[in-house]
This record gives structure tokens, C-alpha cells and sequence, in this order.
């Protein structure tokens, strides 16, 4: 049992252990996966209000003249339109052709910046910068001493506006705020999730963390809020196509590939974007694409996709039943001869080719 | 968590309920809860013949699959239909309407061998 004392705990982990979760290791915590039933918590975010309590993500705080510049250069996406107060979605694009992480830039002012990392990838994303820092720019890792709560749903904002004076109607998608929520001070609320029900994320020191979270529940007990855990924020992520760092992108995948050619621009010089922007140029070999299960069966992470002669296609890099549609959906690289949406392919279910369409993401529409 | 007198059950967390030399097999209720929702019941060993702890099929749900192990050896007789449609069941009456298989059992001794309910809630932690 070495690995799991050797397991981080979120702020709330006794909140968790007493609303009776099942605790399981992730991304080197010991993290919430489920409280109920994975369905209802599923249910529960797309039609009221869920709150997931992400706090072992990662923060850093980039400072500094030279700190637009430096972002230009180790991030895919084009800095230079973020104003103050707005979210970016982005990468850090590795010197081989792949991605170090995915994560969100908060824009604070032009000199102040705050990084949203995944939690897998803390000290490696920390090296990286650190190493790229050729800026001068200051960094900080905030993460131990913050908590982050997804409040998810469409019920999230008469939540959340039971609970502070911030103006959360005239919040843009993808910008943030800071203010006092629940009477807590020096709180940054961000319209952001990985959920596709609309929402909150809401940052707090882990001081005020534990009554941050009953301050929720109770704004939103009327609405049937409940706690919801990974196994659900798997399931609502993939919904709607959103990559996950480590299934469907990696330190070998090219944001063009992995269709992030949205955040991958090329007006300006990013790490190793030349390379980049050869593959956008003559077109990339295989394509992260999403499929739907036309026979009865769940794809599953690493399963064969298949051609309808069994020649192997590409692999599966996420997958689930979908609790919205009722059926199995999936992403995988493909080669690009099978990536338009409506190709047939097959899917490899323990030896079973079962068969799949290629469908435009978002599955939900 | 429910776990009726009347059965054995094995480590893998089927259980096993004897009316003559005809077994009926299913999945616990430890089973059941663990995995959650149950989306699929694949079962297509119907009229073989297998070993003990041969897999005779597979159940899934919407995060894990799990393949299903014979308790004892014997002749596999009947497949529950309505798991085909309704697997659901198997969460909602793990004993009752979400059983298995009906199996004819090789050696009636085998059943015998298995866990008795204090054994199996022992294995579980219960």
C-alpha cells in the first residue's frame, strides 16, 4: 500500500470521506470518484446544479514585463488577443512535436497572469516553464494553497448569485472575476468548466475552502445541488469532446491532430511551431475524432478502431456510454482516410468489430 | 447491503442458489453496487458445457467491464432475456429478476464448497 500513503489530499478530503465517496488515486490524490450514482450526478449537472471539487489542479502565477511575450512563446494560442478579466483556453506545445499540457490563461492585467494546469502535470509543466523562462518573468506555484469548485449547471448562476454582490449575468464565457463570494474575500470566479452545462469555477485559499463549499450547498439546496465526482466530470467531458490530457492528447500528439487547431495559431512563434504548422500545411496523417456506437457495445480507452476488412485504423483514446444519449460514444486517432464524419468503422470490443460512425463533436448538440 | 442465507458465493461476487441439480447464477449485491450502472449483459454461453471459474460472459458498465466466472462446472441452460433489455436489473434485484444463468451443476459437492453468507460478508468487509 506504499502508493497510497503516499496519496495528496484535497483541503476537503473529510467533507468527501463524510458525504460517503468513494475515494479512488488520481493524478497522484486520493480524490472523489463518486458519491451517489454516476447517472444522477450526470443527470444533475446537465439539467440543475453540481459541484465538483477539482482542487488538485494546478496554479501558477506568471509576473512580469516580459510576460505577454513569454506566454506568446510557450503557449499555442495568440495571447495577445486575451484582455483583462478573460480566460484562454491553450497548450504548451513540447520541442518534439507534442504537448506538455492543455490548460487555461487568466489575463489579470498585461504584466499578470494566472496558469490553470492539470494536476498530473504540475512539476512537469513547472520545469518546462522554468526552463523556457528565458524572459525574465517571476513564477509562483499556488496550487497547495488553493481550493477550486466546479459549480456546474444551469442552475449555477441562481446559485452562485444568491451568494455575491459580482455581476454574474454580465459574465462573458471564459471571463473571470474577483470579489467576496459567501462573504469570503479575495475569491476568483471564472466562467469556465469541462462540463458543457454552463457554469462556475470558483477559487479559493484552502483557509476558506470548507466554508466556501457549505455556503454552496446551502445557496443551492433549493435547486437539488449535489456533490459530483470524477467519474460523472469523465462522462459530461466527453459528451461534448473535450480532450483530456493523457487520453486524448499527449506528449506525442500535435495539437493539429487532436483538432485544437483552434488554439494553435500561427501569427506569432510558439515552441517548435514551425513543425506545427507544416502538418496544418500538408494535412495531418490521422485525426482525433469522435464516433457513435451503431451496434450495442462501450468503447474504451486503447481498443483497435478497424476498416470494414479488419485492417487496424487507429486506437481508441477515450470512451463511454453516454448517460445523455443512451448509447456508446468515443474519440480515437484515425487515419485520415476514415476521418470524415460519417465513415463506418469498426471497433475491436474483446474481440468483437463492432460497428461505429464517425460523428461531428460535440456528441451533444 | 443484502446478502441472503440461502445462496453461496464465490470471491469473485457471484452468487449461487441450488433447486435440485439445476443452479441459478447471478452477480451480489456488493456486485451490482460496485460497478453501478449496469449497461450491458453479454451472455452467449448457453448450451455449453465449462469449467469452474471459465468466464461465461461479460457485464458492463458505463466506467468498467468485468467478465463473469462460473461458480462451479456444469451446463450452462438458460440466459436471463431480459437483462438484454432491461440490464438494469441486475442494480435494481440482484437475487430476483436480474439473475444470470440456469445451469445443470457437474458435482453438487462444488455448491457445497463455496462461501456461506458470513464467509462472503467477511470477503467483502461487511
Amino acid at each position: 500500500m506504499e502508493q497510497t500513503e503516499a496519496l495528496k489530499l484535497v483541503h476537503l478530503n473529510d467533507v468527501h470521506v463524510a458525504l460517503g465517496a468513494k475515494m479512488v488515486p488520481f493524478a497522484g490524490y486520493s480524490m472523489p470518484v463518486l458519491y451517489t450514482n454516476l447517472i444522477q450526478e450526470h443527470i444533475g449537472v446537465r439539467t440543475g446544479v453540481g459541484v465538483f471539487d477539482v482542487s488538485h489542479m494546478g496554479e501558477f502565477v506568471v509576473k512580469g514585463e516580459r510576460a505577454t511575450e513569454f506566454l506568446q512563446y510557450v503557449t499555442s494560442n495568440d495571447v495577445s488577443v486575451l484582455v483583462d478579466g478573460k480566460v484562454q483556453y491553450s497548450c504548451l506545445p513540447n520541442d518534439k512535436g507534442g504537448i506538455v499540457d492543455d490548460l487555461l490563461v487568466y489575463r489579470w492585467n498585461e504584466n499578470e497572469y494566472y496558469l490553470v494546469v492539470n494536476a498530473s502535470n504540475i512539476e512537469k509543466d513547472w520545469n518546462w516553464l522554468q526552463q523556457n523562462n528565458t524572459f525574465g518573468v517571476e513564477m509562483e506555484n499556488i496550487s497547495e494553497g488553493l481550493s477550486l469548485f466546479a459549480v456546474q449547471g444551469p442552475k449555477a448562476i441562481d446559485t452562485l448569485k444568491k451568494l455575491t454582490d459580482l455581476d454574474l449575468d454580465s459574465m462573458e464565457y471564459y471571463s473571470f472575476k474577483s470579489g467576496t463570494i459567501a462573504g469570503i474575500g479575495d475569491v476568483l470566479i471564472s466562467s469556465t468548466g469541462y462540463t458543457g452545462a454552463g457554469g462556475f469555477e470558483v477559487y479559493v485559499w484552502n483557509k476558506d475552502a470548507e466554508a466556501m463549499w457549505k455556503a454552496i450547498f446551502e445557496a443551492g439546496a433549493e435547486f437539488n445541488i449535489m456533490p459530483v465526482g470524477l467519474g460523472a466530470r469523465d462522462t459530461l467531458r466527453t459528451e461534448m469532446g473535450y480532450c483530456l490530457y493523457g487520453n486524448d492528447i499527449d506528449d506525442s500528439t500535435s495539437p493539429i491532430e487532436a483538432g485544437l487547431g483552434w488554439i494553435t495559431k500561427f501569427n506569432k512563434e510558439f515552441i517548435n511551431s514551425e513543425f506545427h504548422q507544416k502538418i496544418k500545411e500538408n494535412g495531418p496523417t490521422r485525426k482525433l475524432v469522435g464516433f457513435e456506437m451503431i451496434d450495442r457495445g462501450i468503447p474504451r480507452q486503447h481498443y483497435e478502431i478497424m476498416d470494414a476488412a479488419g485492417n487496424i485504423i487507429g486506437e481508441v483514446t477515450s470512451g463511454t456510454q453516454s448517460p445523455t444519449l443512451s448509447k456508446g460514444i468515443g474519440m480515437g486517432y484515425i487515419t485520415k482516410e476514415y476521418t470524415k464524419v460519417g465513415s463506418e468503422v469498426y471497433i475491436n470490443i474483446r474481440n468483437k468489430y463492432l460497428k461505429a460512425v464517425v460523428t461531428k463533436m460535440p456528441f451533444l448538440k | 447491503m443484502n446478502f441472503p442465507a440461502e445462496l453461496r458465493y464465490t470471491k469473485e461476487h457471484e452468487w449461487v442458489k441450488l433447486e435440485g441439480d439445476i443452479a441459478i447464477v447471478g452477480i451480489t449485491d456488493f456486485a451490482q453496487s460496485e460497478l453501478g450502472d449496469i449497461v450491458y449483459v453479454e451472455i452467449e454461453t448457453a448450451g455449453q458445457t465449462l469449467a469452474q471459474d471459465e468466464i461465461f460472459g461479460s457485464v458492463e458498465a458505463v466506467k468498467t467491464v468485468s467478465d463473469l466466472f462460473l461458480p462451479i462446472a456444469g451446463e450452462i441452460l438458460e440466459v436471463n432475456e431480459a437483462l438484454v433489455n432491461a440490464p438494469e436489473l441486475v442494480n435494481s434485484d440482484p437475487y430476483g429478476e436480474g439473475w444470470m444463468i440456469k445451469m445443470k451443476v457437474a458435482n453438487i459437492a462444488d455448491v457445497e464448497a463455496l462461501m456461506d453468507t458470513d464467509t462472503y460478508k467477511e470477503h467483502v468487509g461487511h
